[in-house]
């Protein structure tokens, strides 16, 4: 007798990734939040359709069965609940979402607080069913590097600027969301408006960097004109074009490539 | 209190194991209790930097896995009374390393001795991360060229992450040590100049040891370059690290070993 067998699999695949998903907080008492929502979903239809929504009861002392009856209200509502902050682990079993925890703040939502100070009259962009409405740009959260980093290390701000004061190594990655401001020598990586953001930028003092980009397009410090490099520069977006210039005055360069 | 000194690179064939026993012996000479540990685990080449290689039994694994006690481990110079090596094992490999054995292990050593001096291997894996993970200060062996460089630059970056001091928030002290450099081709510009490589890696230089074939000869002899001849250009500029590391100052001199003449003619004013 034969027994087909597949070959063992070595290995799997996973990738950690990042999601930017809305948080909703409920108030109590439940009822007076639950008709407030109704009151805002009347004027923004449509606001959470295809969006991942986080429940955050931290400091609520739900129990399971007012969880369990919130979930009912929000899903008559069509609103899809991915997961729960700021609950007890052990109350919430397999037929409520799962329990997440480490969640870091990127903003609120303007959208939010239209339930108590925004005029009953609706807001253009809020009746307009467009599938991504009313989401306000997140409130930028730089972070600051006050020493070199070094070659090997990545600083990644998913929230916004990324400013260093010292150099960034041949081998180091600068990952941004805004912008990057380098006040040593760049001589790494670095990757602005990493999430598509087109308006980000790249400043530095001194430009030898192995890679530049800025929204997705690119650059190897091949491709780049010799009469850029160990200048202060910076390299942004415009239209069809990837622009490098150099800061100084007195000595103008500016070097453009078409985004392809 | 004793001083646990790593002295380290990323790439390999700087000269960590040459800096290593130069050091050890130009501290030693100076009246320090000093021990020099190879965490090379499996290339072990310290002992016979040290001219130890016969006189080897147990050594670094047997100690951290407690199989033997540490002065039963220890080989003391036959030179120097005040300097004693621990090898490392040439049979086994770094996996061997437990990080509770090395704690333990320099945790004894720290009661002998004034310095421990531990040689690190290549690279950035375990021996390496083993060797300076309870460092108190470490020395970054570099030679002027852009690979060492950024590989040193790597090494920083680790140390000031991996390491004990760095987990408890400490700030570690690092130190450059540029090797094998070349003043006849710096001017040249085939190499990095001194100020490229302090700009990129941004801390404090230890010293500037020459290219020379006294190195060379030392290594192959057994005999560190400080105890084999120490009116060497390379051995002076070892000495003067070693006066920085016990917090003299010494004026920084970019020795020439190119002219030997010279070098023994105006030795005692460049020293």
């Amino acid at each position: 007798m034969t027994i087909a067998t597949r070959p063992p699999r070595h290995s799997f695949r996973f990738r950690g990734r990042n999601f930017l998903a809305l948080v909703l907080k409920p108030e109590t008492p439940r009822a007076a939040w639950l008709a407030d929502l109704d009151q805002w979903l009347a004027r923004s239809p449509g606001f959470f359709t295809g969006k991942p929504l986080i429940l955050d009861l931290a400091g609520l002392g739900f129990a399971r069965s007012d969880i369990v009856a919130l979930m009912a209200e929000l899903e008559s509502r069509a609103i899809r609940i991915i997961g729960i902050e700021g609950a007890d682990a052990s109350i919430l079993d397999k037929s409520l979402p799962p329990l997440l925890t480490g969640g870091r703040t990127a903003g609120s939502v303007e959208a939010i607080d239209a339930i108590s100070s925004r005029p009953a009259t609706p807001e253009p962009s809020y009746k307009d069913a467009s599938p991504a409405p009313a989401l306000a740009p997140a409130p930028v959260a730089s972070l600051m590097i006050e020493t070199p980093v070094r070659s090997g290390q990545t600083i990644m701000n998913p929230d916004g600027d990324v400013i260093i004061l010292g150099s960034v190594a041949s081998g180091a990655e600068v990952i941004s969301s805004g912008s990057i401001h380098v006040y040593g020598a760049l001589r790494g990586r670095a990757l602005a408006g990493a999430y598509g953001n087109e308006s980000a930028r790249v400043f530095c003092r001194r430009f030898e960097a192995e890679l530049i980009a800025v929204g997705g397009y690119y650059k190897v410090l091949e491709d780049i004109e010799p009469c850029l490099r160990q200048k202060s520069v910076q390299a942004w977006l415009s239209g069809n074009d990837l622009n490098i210039a150099t800061l100084d005055q007195n000595e103008k360069e500016l070097v453009t490539w078409r985004k392809s | 209190m004793a001083e646990v000194l790593v002295v380290t690179s990323g790439k390999g064939g700087v000269g960590k194991t040459t800096s290593t026993a130069a050091l050890g012996v130009a501290l030693a000479q100076s009246g320090q209790k000093v021990c020099v540990v190879d965490f090379d685990v499996g290339l072990r080449n310290l002992d016979l930097v040290m001219g130890a290689e016969r006189r080897v039994v147990y050594d670094l694994i047997n100690v951290a896995n407690g199989d033997v006690r540490l002065q039963q481990a220890l080989i003391r110079d036959k030179r120097i009374e005040n300097l004693s090596l621990l090898a490392a094992s040439q049979t086994r490999d770094k996996d061997a390393l437990s990080e509770e054995g090395v704690r333990r292990c320099i945790g004894e050593l720290r009661e002998k001795f004034d310095w421990v001096i531990c040689d690190s291997p290549a690279g950035i894996e375990r021996g390496a991360t083993m060797a300076m993970r309870y460092a108190d200060l470490a020395v970054v062996v570099t030679n002027p060229e852009v690979s060492s460089v950024r590989d040193s630059d790597r090494i920083i970056g680790l140390l000031d992450s991996k390491t004990m001091k760095a987990e408890r928030g400490e700030r570690m002290e690092k130190f450059l040590l540029l090797t094998r450099y070349d003043t006849v081709r710096a001017g040249r510009g085939d190499m990095l100049s001194i100020d490229d490589v302090l700009e990129i890696l941004s801390i404090p230089l230890l010293g500037i040891i020459p290219e020379s074939e006294e190195v060379l000869r030392a290594s192959n002899l057994g005999s560190p370059v400080t105890m084999s001849n120490a009116k060497s250009a390379p051995a002076r500029a070892y000495n003067d690290a070693a006066r920085r590391l016990r917090g003299e100052t010494v004026p920084m001199t970019i020795p020439n070993a190119r002219h030997p003449l010279l070098t023994k003619l105006f030795g005692r004013r460049a020293a």
